[in-house]
């Protein structure tokens, strides 16, 4: 039946012409003036206003770096936070496409398509914060390979995995368009997507903890350990699990109507094995952080103001929601599952900005605060996000007709 | 037999060799049998007249200093300003420093370079070079000394530093600063020269000198040493650098990534195939 409908569609849109067809796309569907346009477009006005200033004048008119803090909210959040909460999707397309666990299978779509245009989008600040970014093509087309650099395997990284998540979501984009045979290509390219898609995060989700492992003297020393790598990659498996969660919850009640009721029962038992997993990996992760703690004998630390503040983020954002996630998955609560992701993510946010931010020259006397207009182009960097994303929700098949999609 | 065993364990070498051949990079001066140059600068003998500060204010064409050094107050180095001497209250009175980058044997801001714009040249001095960088400021996270200084307010911005005078010394002549100096606080010579003649000094005159040599072991070794009658950390130096180089911090994880790169995608595919394995039989079959 659904195959069926699709041909349909499909008959129906080569009889318009393409630049019709893409004109009818363009058009917002739905009201416009919902509360979260009435918010998010003056936001996303004022933002790109500020990126204007900002190559016209120079970083220094918008943001409040300085020459000890050469890497602010932009980086901080932006770039390292925003690629943790992306980690779902190489855990989910492992899950899947790897393992073969089929029950994953209804949200593989929604998740790469947030992977991919978080990686976009934040990966994209990246550019922002750059001083000199026409030259970001010199160590891309190779006359300039400075190899020993960590930056220049982040950045190669994002921009090999940013074409990973894109073939992986391709097929939905051919469906879309009503393409069956550029569909059929597209999907034989998915699982090497999914395998060189895989070890690039590995890499590069260590990778962004790997840029400071030579700012060694500058970051608290609760925080800075030669194990930061590893620690980032661990806690992207939760993050990015944690997004799935959160993002999910509200993904399905906006766009309710796309999803039927089995979809939305499945998806609650879903929730209970993302949870499960979150719990396991943040037991390993708060395993290896009480090691490290006890290996690098900064106990005595743990008194001082910064210490309080590690003990919030380990306790209260690490091993409480894993202690949630273990309670939810014994009292099949789901509302618990989605406060105690809320937390984990709140977490994550936490321990990159303390690693990025807040603990890096902790004992300074001027002390970095980003100022209002980094903030808003952070949100304006979210809001376009969200946008492109409800955009593509709405026309692609993303959420429905997921059955059918998935036959391979 | 056309392997037999020496044959192998020489191939095994040369093979080993050439992987290994990758790793020296930083010793490819030592290859082209040039030596680093480097500066010593004896703190003892400094008198803080600025004559280094004006003169590299015009060797590299910035603003003259306006202010002086003054004891209690540090006075940073800056976009327009590559050298600086600030005065300091020790033990033994006042004394004063000049501060300028290091020129580090392996800088940690040409490792950490996406672009190679930040570069450790075969002669010694570490160089930004204009069309290279492309401002992401890793340098700045990454220097141990937090020399590199960037162009916040300009649409064009570059990193700023001293280069030791890399143009003069191509020309065959001196840094700026050392030329300027009137009190020979400041000696230009190859490091192993350099070294040789701050040992002599400590060892001649123990009684002004403390026994350090700043920058002999310090982040792996720099460039730019001192000498201090002293301890440094009277003098505002990162007394708390590590002893290794800075680039060493991150060899780790990055010699990990070829060996992620071959393994993963070989497990990942093993993975695949073992959990893959009875869809092939019933072709397809999966709903």
């Amino acid at each position: 039946m659904n195959s069926a409908e699709s041909i349909r569609v499909s008959t129906l849109k080569s009889k318009r012409s393409v630049g019709q067809f893409l004109l009818d796309e363009l058009k917002p569907k739905g009201k416009f003036f919902t509360p979260f346009n009435i918010i998010s477009v003056p936001i996303m006005v004022l933002g790109l206003a500020i990126i204007i200033i900002r190559f016209w004048k120079g970083l220094g008119s918008v943001t409040n770096l300085s020459q000890s803090v050469p890497w602010g909210l932009w980086i901080g959040f932006d770039v390292v936070t925003g690629v943790a909460f992306a980690g779902g999707a190489y855990v989910i397309t492992f899950m899947v496409y790897i393992l073969n666990i089929k029950h994953y299978q209804p949200i593989v779509r929604v998740t790469v398509l947030n992977g991919f245009l978080a990686y976009l989008f934040y990966a994209g600040a990246l550019l922002l914060d750059l001083g000199r970014p026409w030259n970001v093509i010199n160590p891309i087309i190779g006359n300039s390979f400075g190899t020993s650099s960590v930056l220049f395997l982040v950045a190669w990284h994002f921009m090999l995995y940013m074409f990973a998540t894109l073939i992986e979501f391709s097929p939905a984009v051919a469906e879309w368009l009503g393409m069956k045979r550029v569909r059929k290509i597209l999907n034989s390219l998915t699982i090497g997507a999914v395998i060189f898609g895989i070890t690039l995060s590995t890499l590069h989700q260590s990778g962004l903890g790997a840029l400071y492992l030579m700012a060694k003297g500058k970051i608290h020393p609760l925080w800075y350990t030669e194990f930061i790598p590893i620690l980032f990659f661990v806690s992207s498996i939760f993050a990015g699990l944690s997004m799935v969660i959160f993002e999910g919850s509200i993904t399905y009640r906006v766009f309710s109507h796309k999803v039927s009721a089995d979809e939305h029962k499945k998806h609650d038992n879903l929730l209970f094995g993302l949870a499960k997993i979150c719990a396991g990996t943040m037991f390993a992760y708060l395993f290896m952080k009480l090691l490290i703690l006890v290996h690098d004998q900064h106990l005595a630390l743990l008194t001082s103001g910064y210490g309080y503040w590690y003990i919030i983020e380990v306790v209260g954002f690490v091993l409480l929601p894993m202690i949630l996630f273990v309670q939810s998955l014994k009292t099949r609560n789901v509302v618990i599952v989605k406060i105690a992701s809320l937390l984990t993510l709140i977490g994550i946010i936490l321990n990159r900005l303390n690693v990025t931010v807040i603990g890096f020259h902790w004992d300074a006397v001027v002390r970095y605060v980003p100022t209002w207009m980094e903030i808003v182009v952070t949100l304006a960097i979210i809001f376009i996000e969200i946008w492109v994303f409800r955009w593509i929700v709405h026309r692609m098949p993303v959420l429905d007709k997921v059955s059918s999609s998935n036959s391979r | 037999m056309s392997v037999n065993r020496r044959n192998f364990i020489k191939a095994l070498g040369i093979t080993g060799g050439a992987l290994l051949g990758t790793k020296s990079l930083n010793a490819k001066s030592v290859l082209r049998d040039i030596e680093m140059k480097s500066i010593l600068i004896d703190t003892t003998r400094c008198e803080g007249c600025q004559s280094c500060e004006f003169a590299c204010a015009e060797a590299n064409g910035l603003p003259e200093p306006i202010d002086e050094p003054i004891a209690g107050f540090i006075r940073p180095l800056q976009t327009e300003q590559f050298t600086v001497v600030n005065c300091y209250d020790t033990s033994k009175g006042e004394m004063y420093v000049k501060k300028q980058c290091f020129h580090c044997n392996q800088p940690a801001c040409d490792a950490a370079c996406l672009t190679k714009a930040m570069n450790k040249t075969d002669e010694g001095p570490v160089v930004w070079r204009e069309d290279k960088c492309m401002g992401c400021r890793y340098c700045m996270i990454s220097c141990p000394f937090e020399i590199p200084k960037f162009e916040y307010n300009s649409p064009t911005p570059r990193i700023r530093k001293c280069s030791m005078c890399w143009e003069r010394q191509q020309k065959g002549d001196e840094p700026a600063c050392v030329t300027e100096c009137p009190n020979d606080a400041l000696m230009f010579g190859t490091r192993r020269e350099l070294l040789k003649e701050a040992q002599r000094r400590i060892i001649e005159s123990s009684d002004i000198y403390t026994d350090h040599i700043y920058g002999e072991q310090e982040a792996g070794g720099t460039g730019v040493l001192y000498l201090s009658s002293v301890p440094f950390d009277e003098l505002g130096f990162n007394t708390s650098v590590q002893m290794a180089s800075f680039p060493a911090l991150t060899k780790g994880f990055l010699y990990s990534v070829p060996s992620v790169f071959i393994l993963w995608p070989m497990m990942l595919l093993g993975l695949y195939k073992s959990t893959h394995h009875e869809e092939s039989n019933d072709a397809g079959g999966m709903q």
